[in-house]
């Protein structure tokens, strides 16, 4: 089974997800992720979606998971580069990624993670407002 | 309404709901879809396929191209002979889940699409209808 390469830049774990996700390659990556959270220091992931034509409900509670382990090991995770039919159809889907942060692109995302790291008090204010 | 073309492909292991989501693509890429009703009813067959599976113990898709008017369509049939669904109500409400998912999958897939229809008996089966027009 092919596996999915995280890429250490700084701090930050990359993943591009570029092949057409089934159930497994999901689950295994949910779990390699957590442990490379913790194996490598990271503080922030980034998820590059940019080539997934489809998010279904167990992507996306693969998403919703990884960030909420994430947030456990004091990572941050931001997931980029969500085609807009995606979006649209996630949401008529009923699924809100509501436990996620979204960027546009990794450089917004890289930009938005070291702005949660580095100032983490506002960053809970933000989502509270 | 005519029917256009009309295959079916076996539904047993989750590598076959990625080939399900391909073949619809392909399929509503050749009726004309736009983008987003592509995405749609992908999304929405990968929804109904990954319960075939993972709760019907495998079944068969039908696929078929449709035609009314100027109006094109696919139309998928997902049947398994698994054990059926006791109360469609309840496993139609968002959230409600046996297995250890979101419980999104048939309001969600229902939500995506223009027709939907769900037969099951219990003991015997589930058959799962769903169309989308352009």
């Amino acid at each position: 089974m092919a596996e999915i390469p995280i890429l250490r830049i700084g701090d930050c774990l990359l993943v591009s997800i570029q092949v057409d996700m089934h159930d497994r390659l999901a689950l295994a990556l949910q779990d390699d992720l957590t442990q490379r959270i913790v194996a490598d220091r990271a503080r922030g992931v980034m998820i590059d979606i940019s080539a997934l034509e489809i998010v279904d409900s167990f992507i996306g509670r693969m998403l919703n998971n990884i960030a909420a382990m994430s947030k456990v090991l004091d990572a941050v995770t931001v997931v980029v580069g969500m085609r807009p039919a995606v979006a649209i159809t996630l949401v008529e889907l009923g699924l809100g990624l509501t436990g996620v942060r979204t960027a546009l692109n990794v450089d917004k995302g890289l930009a938005l993670i070291r702005r949660i790291i580095d100032n983490p008090e506002r960053d809970d204010a933000d989502r509270e407002r | 309404m005519q029917i256009e073309s009309d295959d079916r492909m076996p539904l047993r292991t989750s590598d076959d709901v990625v080939r399900v989501r391909q073949a619809v693509r392909a399929r509503a890429v050749a009726s004309g879809f736009s983008l987003v009703d592509q995405t749609k009813i992908v999304t929405a067959a990968s929804e109904i396929a990954r319960n075939t599976v993972d709760y019907g113990g495998g079944g068969e898709l039908r696929i078929e191209a449709l035609r009314n008017g100027q109006r094109r369509g696919v139309r998928l049939t997902f049947s398994d002979s698994g054990p059926g669904i006791r109360d469609i109500d309840q496993a139609m409400r968002d959230g409600y889940t046996t297995g250890n998912g979101l419980g999104l999958g048939l309001s969600g897939a229902k939500r995506l699409c223009n027709e939907f229809d769900i037969k099951s008996t219990a003991g015997s089966g589930t058959t799962v209808t769903i169309a989308r027009w352009t």
